[in-house]
């Protein structure tokens, strides 16, 4: 199954690139003629254009100007010399690069202790009571020269503790006008996975991500160093073809080959679920080591006011449970976006848009044998077995995991309206859950090197829970915002919690231009 | 291989004698007039905004990726209009012949001189344009200098329409001179009379034909009005007698009724792009219904 999957998948991307190769070198030869009698036919023309065009250009553009107060020259505005008082302009159309900056932030509380990780999935979620950073973000885009286009975004950030760290969030080239309507970008980059997971944070609807993103795509999003290959196929509605090929390894890539998440308390500092051996910690060895994240999109405008997007998506690659390459991870996921906006609207209000996704995980974990060296799970010789081992229901003998594959799923719906200019009210529905693995229902305990032991029970990352959450949001421009959200969450096993957060937002320079 | 020679020879004639018609986008519907005008049955032209839509705040649809990939050229503003959702769509549209610098690449503003290019650039004053006001295109002036750089564009783009592009451009422009004398004439007995406008987008109509544009309902562009300033806003109107509000069909008429019932004053439904008010779906004819509804209510007063 594994290895039908993975042949199919080069089969598909081979097919795609011979049939796109051919038909680039037939057009090729069309465009080379066709553009060689063009260059002749308008070298003879401009010859004779050199000729009439001193009278035809003045005829029209000193034509009489019945005014007399307007200037009618074609000259374009005059550029004005920089002075040293003169502010650097950091924006579009004066720089090589545009240079934006958003920084975001978040006041508030939780009922519960576990905030950073427990409740809150998202590494830019707000993590503590009190004041949180959720992200100083730098963006810098431009043209790159004229075959490339080039954007970065670092994030600034300080966890729970206080810790300052920077992440490279995006960083990569794209082309602009490959043949074929292919487009390639390459670099640091997030996955196309859904709709949420590509956005950056101060574009969300939310203070935070949604659950299933966090679970199954990761705290930070699923994103590695890689390229995509995407396909703007020639229907005549909007339709495109996307492959990303990425490194699968990180904890930037959660189901997959993650060494545990910093930011997730679900499961912090160890595996999402399942254990490795020593040999899985290998890098790329083989291109069944990498990550492959297929989508398709495509729109239609319903009406002239109502727009709807559809996508599938699939992320498949090796993941960090059992041995070497013997265990892989696939996401299945679909999602839709639907937006009304009358076609009087001004400043973009109102609106109503509404957007969901859901996710299929199966993950399949490999067999483990805790008692690796043959001791029983003694290595320091105290007769008890260490602490940090996984033990039969007993306590006395480590386990031995049976390889298995745990399914889960997950989805949310959001509601957003902008009911007046600058405020949009939000509701949001998430809800994940998995059916109960063997290992869950195993009784296995974590002892702590003392005799004692604590059952592991269900596996906090594969609970089922659900969350509501309804916000308001105003946007005093387009540069600023202040957020107020509740979630109401309910874990299973862990009960009910209350979060009400205070979200706010500046933005210093170039803005980048909204996607749809 | 002979039949695929075959194809490539027909594709071929058929590319050079049947002249098929350049595929035109236009962001605006203003320019898009103008375009009309310009190419004639040489063109087709799709135009990405609505008449009665807020230029600066369009939706980058997936749709118009799919109209930019198969365009020839693409008309643009070319002060920063359409920053907001242009940009995402090139990306996305991925056609050599649009990217910036290729005659594909045509800016409705080269030639017009730009009005309120901001000496110093600070979002303190609001959502301004740091390439000058945007809104040029509602001056007949301008265009007419449109006009004549559309058709050097359509010219560059294909040479053996070229004569007819001029010809077009000519006959517009030559329309134009004709109904400026009238306009300027109809207008002319209201010189330096104050109208008051929702968003500051009228500059260049304003400066054509002398009257005095300088009381705006937003307090600074892009910001929504606030009862504090429209309180101003009246009081302001009052004192500088100040009778006619003028209001685009994408902006709060409400507001506007509000402040012209303290201020006994006319509200006046007005549209920098054709097709944006009833009736008026040609530029000339735009800016006919602009000059006899704004004469009709200053004459009131
Ligand atoms: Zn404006």
């Amino acid at each position: 199954m594994n290895r039908n999957f993975w042949q199919g998948t080069i089969m598909v991307g081979v097919t795609v690139l011979i049939a796109s190769a051919v038909s680039a070198q037939e057009t090729n030869e069309v465009e080379l003629l066709q553009r060689e009698l063009r260059e002749l036919r308008e070298r003879m023309q401009s010859l004779e254009q050199k000729l009439n065009s001193a009278a035809t250009n003045s005829t029209l553009l000193a034509s009489p100007d019945s005014n007399g107060s307007a200037p009618t020259s074609a000259s374009a505005t005059p550029a004005k010399g920089w002075l040293p008082s003169d502010p650097l302009r950091i924006g579009r159309g004066g720089t090589y690069a545009d240079i934006g900056f958003v920084g975001t932030f978040a006041a508030g509380g939780s009922t519960t202790k576990d905030i950073e990780g427990g409740t809150q999935l998202g590494g830019h979620d707000p993590n503590q009571n009190g004041f949180t950073v959720q992200g100083v973000e730098m963006n810098l885009q431009g043209a790159v020269d004229p075959y490339l286009r080039g954007n970065a975004n670092l994030l600034f950030s300080v966890d729970s503790g206080g810790e300052s760290f920077m992440e490279l969030e995006e960083a990569w080239l794209e082309t602009v006008s490959l043949p074929g309507n292919f487009q390639i970008r390459a670099g640091q980059i997030l996955s196309e996975f859904g709709r949420a997971n590509a956005q950056h944070p101060h574009t969300w609807g939310f203070v935070d991500s949604p659950l299933v993103n966090g679970r199954f795509l990761g705290a930070d999003g699923l994103r590695n160093p890689g390229a995509r290959l995407s396909w703007l196929a020639p229907t005549p509605f909007y339709s495109e073809l996307m492959l990303g090929i990425q490194n699968s390894q990180g904890e930037t890539a959660a189901s997959f080959r993650s060494d545990g998440d910093a930011h997730a308390g679900e499961g912090e500092e160890r595996l999402p679920f399942g254990y490795r051996h020593a040999e899985n910690d290998r890098g790329v060895r083989h291109v069944t080591d990498l990550l492959f994240t297929p989508r398709y999109a495509m729109s239609f405008d319903v009406t002239d006011q109502q727009t709807l997007v559809l996508g599938a998506s699939g992320a498949f690659g090796p993941n960090a449970s059992g041995g070497s390459g013997d265990t892989v991870t696939q996401i299945y996921g679909l999602d839709l976006y639907w937006k009304w906006k009358p076609s009087n609207a001004h400043a973009g209000f109102p609106f109503v848009s509404f957007q969901t996704e859901v996710m299929v995980r199966r993950y399949q974990l490999g067999a483990f044998d805790w008692d690796e060296n043959g001791n029983g799970g003694d290595n320091d010789g105290d007769g008890f077995v260490d602490a940090g081992i996984i033990t039969d229901a007993t306590g006395l003998a480590p386990a031995v995991l049976a390889s298995e594959t745990v399914t889960d799923y997950g989805g949310y719906a959001q509601l957003l309206y902008g009911f007046r200019q600058g405020w949009v009210a939000g509701l949001r529905f998430d809800y994940v859950t998995g059916e109960r693995a063997a290992y869950e229902r195993a009784g296995l305990l974590l002892v702590d090197g003392n005799g004692g032991g604590a059952s592991l029970g269900r596996d906090p990352q594969r609970n089922e829970r659900w969350r509501l959450t309804p916000n308001l949001t105003w946007y005093p421009t387009e540069f600023s915002k202040i957020r107020l959200q509740y979630n109401y969450d309910d874990r299973r096993d862990l009960g009910r919690d209350h979060s009400v957060w205070l979200q706010f937002e500046f933005l210093l320079g170039a803005h980048a231009a909204h996607k749809f | 291989m002979k039949t695929k020679f075959a194809l490539l020879l027909g594709a071929l004639l058929l590319a050079t004698t049947a002249h098929a018609r350049l595929n035109i986008v236009v962001t605006t519907p203003d320019l898009a007039s103008i375009a009309k005008e310009v190419g004639g049955d040489k063109v087709e032209i799709t135009t990405l905004a609505r008449p009665t839509e807020d230029p600066h705040f369009v939706d980058a649809k997936p749709s118009f990726i799919v109209k930019l990939n198969r365009a020839d050229a693409l008309i643009e503003g070319g002060a920063d209009l359409e920053i907001g959702w242009l940009p995402a769509l090139l990306t996305g549209a991925r056609n050599a012949k649009i990217q910036s610098g290729q005659p594909g690449r045509i800016l409705g503003n080269a030639g017009v001189v730009m009005l309120e290019v901001p000496t110093t650039l600070t979002r303190a004053e609001g959502d301004i344009h740091p390439l000058g006001n945007p809104h040029y295109v509602i001056d007949p002036v301008n265009a007419k200098i449109v006009a004549a750089h559309l058709a050097d564009a359509f010219a560059k783009l294909d040479s053996a329409g070229a004569e007819a592009y001029r010809a077009n451009a000519k006959k517009f422009t030559d329309a134009l001179d004709a109904k400026l004398a009238e306009w300027t004439a109809k207008l002319a007995p209201f010189k330096g009379a104050k109208v008051v406008s929702y968003h500051n987008s009228w500059p260049y109509f304003a400066a054509r034909y002398g009257l005095t544009m300088n009381i705006f309902l937003e307090p600074k562009p892009g910001i929504p009005p606030s009862p504090a300033h429209l309180a101003s806003v009246i009081a302001r109107m009052k004192e500088e007698n100040a009778r006619v509000i003028i209001v685009d069909p994408y902006l709060n008429r409400k507001t506007a009724q509000t402040v012209a019932r303290s201020t006994d004053a006319t509200v006046v439904d007005v549209a920098q792009m054709p097709g944006g008010v009833k009736g008026a779906d040609s530029y000339i004819a735009l800016e006919d219904y602009l000059v006899n509804s704004l004469a009709a209510a200053l004459e009131k007063k």
